[in-house]
């Protein structure tokens, strides 16, 4: 057997398989996308950029604005929980690391949708956030913590700071203690070390950490539903009711298309950075 | 991870790394300490606790509907997991021997980054377009799609350590393709695709937005993550911190399980 038929051969039921229920449905959408909405819901074959003309009606912008300044600071939050942490677990004696990073990933592993419901649980006014708070007597009546923007960020943080510790400590772990010792021998403090040193070679770590964090939150449609308790929307709940509920799936397909674009620019910048980076280590 | 070189102010800021670590392990398993805890409530209400009690799980290993949800689930995930470790194990040693990278990583990286609901509902389209009919069978397919990425994903980190010269080895000594891989290759992989297999189930398992969608309306073909979705959104019964303790169990089981046969593969 040749090399490549072989190849060809081990390679085709997957990208078979990713080409038959990934690829033709996404491009279906796109398809979908172009198109007018039926009478009763289904799709009119009659061209129209009016779906994507529609994203940026005031009402549909502001979700979508809403949408991305959400899963910015939640972004911005795992990141600042996750980097200290996949810092200390570099500082750790090499056996125990592992067992640390083990801990930090495991609670990605269980149910979403246990997980954002336990904060249901926590935040609501009567749970146990608020009773703590009264009983402390740091507050007179109950706080509004859940069904409100704080409570989906919260929540998206909450699910992916273990996504953002893996990445950073993927960068950190990666750089030779040498150079740590080689800036504090020269005579810098560690604040110093870590800012010239440390922070530049785990940009990667940082840039892929952050893209999907930002990616899964502005597409988020699980935590927006539940700790927003409906009341608060984001594009994946737009999309959500486009498909069941307005059934409007030419425009639930013009939206997806634009969260679609808005991933793969940012995959693209952080494919650029990491380029960027790894030529400056040359 | 306290540090044994500490004195002093500088002693403290030493030790801050590792009172930060120790505040975001509070942050991540607190939430589902709760609700194990909650489990045990005999009040059933979130909020006092009315005494020890295994009522709760009592309710739920007689209730009909979780019981039918639960193996669904089950179908559906040693199914897609079947197929996607298969599929996805031969995919990871066909794309390692050619090195090729660009788009058919970014095609393998896909189904992981791009949004589940844009996946739901782009599956949801094909399968309407196709007018198939949907139920059990159409959320198999389509667990498969990211299972198929993962399982790939996680073989391949296997064989990135993996010395292709033993395969050359192998031939050189008279050994067929077939025996090649049965005798050297498989061997050496097979930590990570036991691994991949329990990671694929447990994905599977607590997937809820792709199998919501391409459930179709029957009952018959509601999983369990549907069925706690329904639970949540639509009056919270205190069964729920009962079931949600069992399944995050199982998934730490799997995870840690997973861990041992092929160490290193979830992260360090």
């Amino acid at each position: 057997m040749g090399g490549r038929l072989k190849n060809g051969l081990l390679l085709a039921p997957g990208l078979g398989w990713l080409g038959l229920f990934m690829v033709v449905p996404c491009a279906i959408v796109f398809f979908f996308s172009f198109f007018e909405r039926g009478t009763y819901g289904g799709i009119e074959y009659h061209f129209t950029l009016e779906n994507f003309r529609r994203t940026l009606d005031p009402l549909y912008l502001s979700i979508l604005l809403d949408s991305g300044r959400i899963a910015a600071l939640a972004t911005l939050l795992a990141l600042l929980i996750a980097y200290p942490a996949a810092y200390a677990i570099s500082l750790a004696p090499r056996r125990r690391q592992s067992v640390y990073l083990f801990l930090a990933i495991l609670p990605f592993w269980s149910n979403y949708l246990i997980r954002t419901y336990a904060w249901m649980v926590l935040l609501n006014r009567e749970g146990i956030v608020n009773r703590a708070l009264a009983s402390l007597g740091v507050i007179d009546a109950p706080l509004p913590l859940l069904y409100n923007e704080f409570a989906v960020v919260t929540g998206l943080v909450y699910n992916y700071v273990p996504f953002v510790i893996l990445a950073v400590y993927a960068s950190v772990s990666r750089i030779d203690p040498a150079l740590r010792e080689a800036s504090e021998d020269l005579g810098a403090g560690a604040a110093r070390t870590f800012l010239r040193v440390i922070l530049p070679l785990t940009v990667p770590g940082v840039v892929a950490g952050c893209v999907f964090v930002f990616v899964l939150s502005i597409g988020n449609f699980i935590t927006p539903d539940l700790l927003g308790g409906g009341r608060f929307l984001m594009v994946g709940n737009l999309i959500y009711d486009q498909f069941l509920t307005a059934r409007d799936w030419p425009f639930g397909a013009g939206l997806s298309m634009m969260l679609i674009g808005i991933m793969m620019a940012l995959l693209f910048i952080q494919a650029v950075m990491v380029n960027r980076n790894a030529a400056v280590r040359e | 991870m306290k540090r044994r070189d500490g004195k002093g102010g500088g002693g403290l800021l030493r030790m801050a790394p590792g009172v930060h670590l120790g505040a975001v392990y509070a942050f991540l398993y607190l939430p589902i300490l709760v609700l194990m805890a909650l489990s045990f409530n005999r009040a059933g209400l979130p909020t006092a606790w009315g005494g020890f009690s295994l009522e709760w799980y009592g309710k739920l290993a007689h209730s009909d509907a979780i019981l039918s949800a639960a193996a669904n689930t089950l179908i559906v995930a040693v199914v897609s997991t079947l197929l996607a470790v298969a599929i996805g194990t031969l995919l990871a040693l066909g794309v390692e021997a050619r090195k090729a990278g660009g788009a058919l990583d970014a095609l393998l990286f896909a189904p992981m980054i791009i949004p589940d609901i844009v996946l739901a509902i782009a599956l949801l389209s094909f399968f309407t377009a196709l007018q198939f009919t949907l139920g059990l069978h159409s959320i198999i397919l389509s667990h498969v799609v990211f299972n198929i990425a993962f399982v790939c994903a996680v073989v391949r980190t296997r064989l990135k350590a993996f010395d292709y010269s033993i395969i050359e080895a192998s031939a050189d000594l008279g050994a067929g393709p077939f025996t090649t891989f049965r005798r050297v290759t498989l061997p050496v992989i097979l930590p990570g695709v036991v691994a991949a297999a329990l990671l694929a189930f447990t994905l599977s398992v607590d997937e809820f937005i792709i199998a919501f969608f391409t459930a179709g309306a029957g009952a018959g073909s509601t999983t369990l993550p549907m069925r706690i979705y329904a639970m949540i959104r639509f009056g919270v019964t205190p069964e729920i911190n009962a079931m949600a303790t069992l399944i995050v169990l199982a998934s730490f089981t799997l995870v840690f399980a997973a861990q041992r046969v092929n160490r290193g593969i979830i992260g360090g």
